[in-house]
Parts: C-alpha cells; structure tokens; sequence
C-alpha cells in the first residue's frame, strides 16, 4: 500500500503493524476440534463451548487431525488459500497432506490482518499475511505441544513436533495432533503480547517455506467438481439475465416493452434497476425459471433508453480531452515533487520529450461475472466470487437498502479475477431481481455484457519530457499521467493519497510506479484525472493497475534517453540505480535483478541477425514498500511488414523470501504472458459512448499459438516474502518495445504495438 | 422432456430442443463441471464430447444430441484418474481452473486419436481453448506427459501374453 493509505482500520500500514495490538489470539479445544485465531473479546478465548467461541478463526484442527484453514483473500488461481495452509503449516509442523482450506464468508473477523478489510490485489497477500499466519501457526504449535507434555509428564522443551505429531524422542512416546484435539488440554490461550513475543523459525530451519507442495485447490479443478460463483444452486433459485444498454455509462431506462417476453416459457418478470448505488445505469434483468428462458425473455424484451450525457463520447474524445488537460499548467495534482524540472530542462543539453498512450484494456476473466442473491429472513445472501467482500457487501446492501450487516457474502473459486471482481456490479441485478420476484435469483452475464459493462483499465495519456547534461546523465523528468480515476470511484476516502502539491487527494492508483528508484534530481509527476473518462468509462483495477502504464511511459523514455545518450540501455538504467538517498536498497536490488535478467538473456554477447533485437526494462510493484524487483530482456524479430514474433521473454524477479517456487514460476509465467497480450494484442474502443468489442472474436486476449518461450528466474536473498501475481505483467510492453525498437528503429508509443503501429513508426 | 445420454446415464431434462446443451447439463441436470465462458464457440470452456468428439456445448442444440453419447468431465474417467487429469495435476497446471474442464476434454480427444502429438500438432487442437491465466505452456507438458503414459500402458498392454 502507499504508505499515505489509511486502512479501513486507521492504523498505519507496514509489514510489522498487525491488529493483534487490539485483539487476542485464543485457542480453545472442545468436541469440534481445536480453533485458532483472532478473537475481539479477550474473555471470549475463555469460553470452553464452541457455541459461545467468537468464531474468528484462521484454521480448526478437528479430532481427526485434519487442519482446515479458513483463507480470507479471495483465490483467483494464485492459489493463495494454499499459500495461507503452507505459512501456516510451517509453523505448526502438520503434514501437509493433513491441511485443508476454505474461504471465508465478509465476517470482519476473517479481515486482513494489516489491511483491515477484506480485500485482495496490488500483490500484497503473502507479504501482508506472512507474519500473522506464521504467528497463528507458531500458537498451534505451542498449545498442542504443551498439551502433549503435560498429557505425556515430560517437558514441554524436549518434544519434538512433525508430520502432525508431536514425539518424545527420549521415552520414543507420540501423540498424534488428532489424539491431542480428542484429549481436550489444548487449552493454551494467547495474549497480543505473547503472540508478538513467540520466537519464529529462522529460515535455515523452513521444512515447507521453499518447497513446491501440491497446491490444494487443484485436484478439485481438474475434475470439475471446484465450485465457482457461477455454479451456486439454492433451492427454488430462478435465473436472471441482464440487458445492458448500448453506452457504457449515463443512459435511463425510458419504457419497457415486456409483451414479447411475456411469450416465453417460463418468463417471471422484467425488473429495471433502481441502483442507487450508481454501479450501473440503466440495466434491467429479465427473470425466468431457466437461465435459457432467461435469456430468450431478455432479448424478446423492448426497450427504450435515454442514453445520456455520453452518448457522443468515443476513445478519440477522450484521448483530446486528455491532451487539452494535460497542456494546462495548472491541472492535477502532483504525485512526485523533487527539485524543479523545468529549471533543470531550460539548462539541459538534450531534451527528449514524448507522449505514450494505452487504449482501453478489459479483464474477461473466463468466468462472467454473475451473482446469486437470496433474502432469509432479515439477512441477504449473496453468493458471487469476489475480490472486495467488504465494499461488496456493502453495495449489496444499497442495492437491496438495507444495513451493510445483515448482507452474507459467501464466497467461491474466482473464475479468474485480475481486479474485475474487486467491483460489485454483479450483486445489483441479483439483489435487486432476487427482491423483486420472492426467490432466489441467479444472474450471469453473458460474455457481452460482461465485456462492454468491463470495469477497464482505463484509456491513458502521458507527457514525458526529460533532460540530459552534457555528459548524458539525466538530471530532469516531468511526467504527466493523465486517466480516469478507478480508485477514486470506491468512494472510499482511505484509498486516496494526499498531493505533493497539497492540492487535495488524488488516485495514488494512476500514478503508482511513476515514484521509480532511478536517481534523478529533478523528478515531477502529475496526477490529472480525465473527468469525462471517469464518467464515461468507469473504470477499475486491472491486475497491475498503475504500473501497467507508467512503466510503459517511464521505461520506453528511459530507454530514448539511454539512445539520445549515446548509451547501452541496460548500462544507463544501471547508472541510474546507484542507490542514492530514498532509493537505497530497492535501487540495488533492481540493478542487480536486471543484471541477472541481462545474464540469462545473453543481452549483448552476441550480434543479433538483421531485423531480431534485444530490449530491456525493469520495475518495481504497485508501491515502492510493496516491491518484487523485476527485469525483463525481450528479443524480437520484426518483419518488414512490422509484425513482431517474440522469440523470448527472459524474465528475473527478486522476491526475498519463495514461499511455493512453482507457484512463482507460474504467476510470473502468466503475469509475464498477460504484459505480452496487453501489449501486442488486446484493445478496446469506445465509439458512441459504447464499447465496440462484445466477445473474443473483436477482443482477443493471447492463444496457445501466440505463446513465444518464458524465460523466468527467482532471485529469493532472504528478505521478506513479497508478492509476485503483478509485477511481470508491467516489464513486458516496455520491454517489447524498446526491443522492436533496437530490431528495426521503430519507437512506438502506443499500446498495443500492433503490425500497422509498427510499420508506421519505420517509417517516421 | 429430452432425454440426453449423459457419462454412460439416460438422463431427462426439461428442455426445448433449442436449448443448448450447456445450459441444460449445468443448470437444469447441475453437472456444473463444464463451463460457460463465451456463448459463441469462441473460448472452449463449454466443450464436452459428443460421440467421442470435442464439441462446444454452447454451440450444441439439446435437439441435435438426442441418441448420441455425450460426455462430460465428470464422466472422463471413472475416478478423475484419465491420463489426463493426473498430468494436470503433476504440471500443477490449473490456475484459476475455470477453463481447465474445457481443455482437458479438448486434449482427451486429440489423445483419443493421436497418442503421440506433436508440439504444433497439440497447438492447432488446442488453439480454440483460452486460458485468461496463460496457462499455456503446462498444458502443452501436461498432454504430453500423458500421452507418454498412454503410449506407456499401450505397448505394455499389447506386450501382455495371454497366460
């Protein structure tokens, strides 16, 4: 998080702060088995009846030894839940083939322990839930084996706890964590104090910190029996199916024609949304007793709209607007404020100036979305994987005008997520058509409504001018990023970060990325918010988020400066990382990470046939205390027709600590693949206030064919854990292009780089 | 009323013949392994077989089935032990999973087939099914590794003497 980010908890957030100042962690053994975790009432942890223990729980061993770890970030195919079993496992010494997982309901008690709410992105799982998980595990640990010496009359100190058992090696007497459950002593409870003071391992005695297990969610996933939000059955559940209007925000509903409708079998009703939540606009669902039916009902459905004040609004509009607010002086914030770039660029012998754009990008997570509503008694349940329980569950409950509280969110597999479901959209139509009719309600969007209805990452423009001395050292950048304000959308003050300038909050999540570790004196960065595009295209967090498209500014200027420089791109970026001030320590890793990238490339050790190049880029994570270092070499060949093959991607992350090295390899294999397809093949447009791509034959995210060969290569020294589902998504596009760029002289500073964009920049 | 042929099962489903095949084995008989991605033919989550053959299911009429054998992941293999399913899980293939019924029943009918492909011969088959997580390059190691370990119980079957 940025460190100006306020958790919904109001404490501030590093690594060290957790909540166990406010809570206490209480074991209790009953019948039901052993419970561990947070509880809000200290005195609670005294309670000897499961019925009366506050149920915060991380993991329950039952009698009959299996451990069951309740994940509260939402499994999106990063297999975090299993990464929360393994942290966990670690300390307590289970078996591995004892640990289970389950994901949690928005009870606040399964908040993150840093964040404070129930929200999953920006790469912060591991590194944000390392040290609790691995204290709750310790605890377990310490209650069992204490349970065993007093139950075996031997000192605790000399048992030795493994595979689920814990053994005296003198008297050779074992006691099975199952045994000790039934024996009902582990009855150890934990002061804040006491959890802070239990001594962790020390990395040279890990036995699963390092090590591939299986991950647990996956044999469920190739037998089809995983359960995703999409596959909820509720009893005497009809199906709902959204019709979405033709511009992507603004438009009213102005009549329903529904006679047509009122023809198919099975066809309930035709609700119009009330949202006043201001999710969607315009939307009505049609309600059948099948999802078929549902569907004939919503195209038989006649509908007129008032389509708003967007309606003339297309991605050339907004990329104008963008230009205009960027040539005012005085628009935005400022992000980054060091010395003063303009009196630095006046004296500067070169000056390079640029502008890069990306277009409008959609999720498509192959699941679409959907929700599954149903109201019992005062309670509304919603079943839907989701990214952002706690704001979800609270849009719900607009929708539905009830208290946040009495809203359940249950939740399910992520069908994929990369921050689609961090929104909520999909609750209203379920709630609302759910209230509507009496039943249960599932609502799935079909692949058009999910795409043209896309939370997108957002359509950008960035200004970049920067200067060189005499010596062709950098001594100035301004850098302007100009977007729509996907964060600043929550609403949720918390998520703002105050401006350099004091100018007031600005979206910390459109600029993050822009605070690089290169050492430069002169450095701007101005946050500007593209109203029109807010408005227009409301948009979100795409896996990620900011530095999806600052590092593409940032690292293809670099890359035009290193040649206005006269200077090997790699070389000038390992200059610029000298560790100087602020950037000690991050600065070095980066360096030494794309030394490594460099290294496993081959970059420069050989000439390269005529029209092949090498490209380099390196980069941080979302924010600057969340970094996992990360260098990407791309080598390229280009044809004259400008259509690019990627022949590789070398790809080096420094992570600290490797928690599951397998998991690493695949996240950064994927995150790599999907920088490839945003940055050569997927791209959306707004025409008349619409999105025009409605399926994967106009939006074409990358296929097995485009698949060049991945290079990826770990660099763990220690450190802490850090994350790694993001990072190598933002190395590839600069990467590619500074690599197209070195093949033929091409510079093309629009994503995605497509064969035209490419041809067209030979020629300039 | 249709009644499909469904993993072996005479199943009956209320459905017109113009529903398609997906929406009838996952939401009306609630065989919810096989998935909905794009309702076009465009991403293969749906595919399931049909007398053997990899078809999308979202493309398949309730009408044109009737008679024939379909065959969905849960009626893969007995136990989710198809050569397949255990190369999946040896290459930890899955991510988010969502696609992975699709592509496993894409790959079972080329394995079907081909016993021993090719790298290109596996990519043309396998170039329809997405995968939004890019799990790409396991899925070619995944069908490979089984395939080995068809060809595998294959010679070693034909090796049996009778005794």
């Amino acid at each position: 998080m940025n460190s100006h980010v306020k958790p919904a908890s109001g404490e501030q957030v590093t690594r060290e702060t957790t909540d166990l100042s406010r809570r206490s962690f209480l074991i209790g053994s009953a019948a039901c088995g052993l419970v561990l975790g947070y509880a809000g009432m200290p005195d609670v942890a005294l309670a000897a009846a499961p019925a009366n223990v506050e149920p915060s729980v991380w993991y329950a061993i039952a009698p009959d030894g299996l451990v069951t770890v309740t994940c509260g970030k939402a499994d999106m195919g990063q297999h975090i839940a299993s990464t929360m079993a393994q942290i966990i496992c670690e300390e307590l010494g289970a078996a591995w083939k004892d640990m289970r997982v389950q994901l949690a309901s928005n009870d606040p008690k399964f908040n993150d322990p840093v964040l404070g709410a129930q929200i999953t992105g920006g790469s912060w799982s591991t590194m944000m839930n390392f040290d609790a998980m691995s204290r709750a595990g310790a605890a377990g640990r310490i209650a069992l084996t204490d349970a065993a010496a007093s139950a075996m009359g031997v000192p605790a100190g000399e048992l030795v706890v493994r595979e689920s058992a814990v053994t005296h090696p003198k008297s050779k007497k074992s006691m099975s964590f199952a045994e000790i459950v039934k024996s009902g002593k582990a009855t150890k409870t934990f002061t804040p104090d006491e959890l802070k003071a239990i001594t962790l391992k020390t990395p040279d005695q890990y036995t699963m910190i390092g090590v591939s297990v299986p991950q647990l969610d996956i044999p469920s996933k190739v037998n089809g029996t995983a359960k995703y939000g999409i596959d909820t059955m509720l009893p005497g559940m009809v199906y709902g199916k959204v019709v979405t209007p033709p511009v992507r925000f603004g438009a009213t509903v102005k009549s329903v024609d529904d006679s047509a409708a009122k023809k198919v079998p099975g066809f309930i009703k035709a609700v119009t949304l009330d949202d006043k939540t201001n999710t969607t606009s315009g939307w009505v669902v049609a309600v059948a007793n099948t999802y078929t039916n549902a569907r004939k009902a919503a195209d038989a459905l006649k509908i007129t709209y008032d389509n708003g004040p967007y309606a003339n609004v297309s991605s050339e509009t907004l990329q104008t607007e963008a230009k205009r607010l960027q040539a005012e002086t005085d628009s935005g914030q400022f992000f980054v404020k060091d010395g003063d770039p303009a009196a630095a660029l006046a004296n500067a012998a070169k000056v390079v100036e640029a502008e890069y754009t990306t277009s409008i990008n959609i999720h498509a997570p192959l699941e679409p979305m959907n929700a599954t509503a149903e109201f019992k008694g005062d309670i509304l349940h919603v079943y839907t994987g989701n990214q952002f329980a706690t704001r979800s569950g609270a849009i719900a409950a607009g929708a539905a005008g009830i208290d946040p509280k009495y809203v359940v969110m249950h939740q399910a597999w992520l069908g994929g997520g990369f921050g689609r479901r961090l929104d909520a959209d999909m609750t209203v139509p379920a709630v609302q058509a759910a209230k509507a009719v009496g039943k249960p309600v599932k609502v799935i969007y079909s692949r058009e409504n999910d795409m043209t209805m896309d939370f997108s990452r957002p359509l950008t423009y960035q200004k970049v001018k920067a200067g060189l001395d005499g010596d062709g050292k950098l001594i100035a950048l301004s850098h302007d990023v100009v977007s729509a304000w996907p964060t600043a959308r929550w609403g949720i003050p918390d998520f703002l970060s105050p401006s350099a300038d004091k100018k007031g909050p600005l979206d910390a999540f459109t600029v993050n990325g822009a605070d690089f570790f290169y050492s430069v004196p002169n450095h701007h960065v101005r946050a500007i918010k593209n109203e029109l595009a807010h408005n227009a295209t409301p948009s979100g967090q795409l896996r990620s988020v900011a530095p999806g498209w600052t590092f593409w500014a940032v690292e293809s200027m670099i890359d035009e400066l290193a040649h206005a420089a006269g200077q090997d791109p790699a070389q000038f970026r390992i200059a610029l990382l000298d560790g100087k001030g602020a950037n000690d320590g991050g600065a070095q890793r980066l360096r030494n990470t794309l030394l490594a990238a460099m290294g496993l490339a081959g970059y420069g050790t050989r000439q390269l046939p005529k029209g092949e190049g090498m490209g380099v880029a390196c980069v941080s994570s979302q924010e600057r205390k969340t970094a996992s270092w990360t260098a990407c070499v791309a080598h390229v060949a280009v044809a004259p027709s400008g259509e690019v093959k990627v022949k590789k991607l070398t790809v080096a992350t420094d992570v600290g600590t490797q928690v599951h090295p397998d998991n690493i390899h695949a996240q950064v294999e994927g995150a790599a693949l999907w920088g490839l397809s945003l940055a050569l093949y997927e791209k959306a447009t707004l025409k008349d206030g619409g999105i025009e791509q409605t399926n994967f034959d106009s939006y074409k995210p990358l296929r097995m064919s485009q698949m060049p060969e991945v290079a990826v290569s770990v660099i763990a020294n220690g450190e802490p854990a850090t994350g790694v589902g993001e990072p190598a998504v933002t190395v590839i596009a600069p990467a590619l292009g500074n690599a197209i760029f070195n093949a033929c002289g091409a510079r093309v500073r629009g994503l995605p780089m497509t064969a035209e964009a490419v041809k067209a920049a030979m020629k300039a | 009323m249709a009644t499909l042929n469904i993993n072996g099962h005479n199943m009956s489903v209320d459905a017109a013949n113009d529903t398609p095949l997906l929406w009838a084995i996952r939401e009306q008989l609630q065989m919810t392994g096989t998935k909905f991605g794009c309702g076009a033919g465009l991403c293969g989550a749906c595919t399931v077989h049909v007398n053997g053959e990899a078809v999308r299911s979202c493309q398949t009429m309730v009408g044109d089935v009737a008679g024939k054998k379909i065959t969905t992941i849960e009626g893969l293999s007995q136990k989710g032990d198809h050569p397949l399913q255990k190369a999946w899980i040896a290459e930890q293939v899955p991510q988010c999973g969502y696609c992975q019924s699709g592509q496993i029943m894409q790959a079972a009918s080329l394995l079907a087939h081909n016993n021993n492909p090719t790298k290109e011969e596996i990519v043309e088959h396998m170039d329809g099914n997405l995968c939004r997580c890019m799990t790409y390059s396991r899925i070619q190691k995944a069908i490979m590794r089984a395939a080995s370990e068809m060809r595998t119980a294959s010679n070693t079957s034909s090796d049996r003497r009778p005794t």
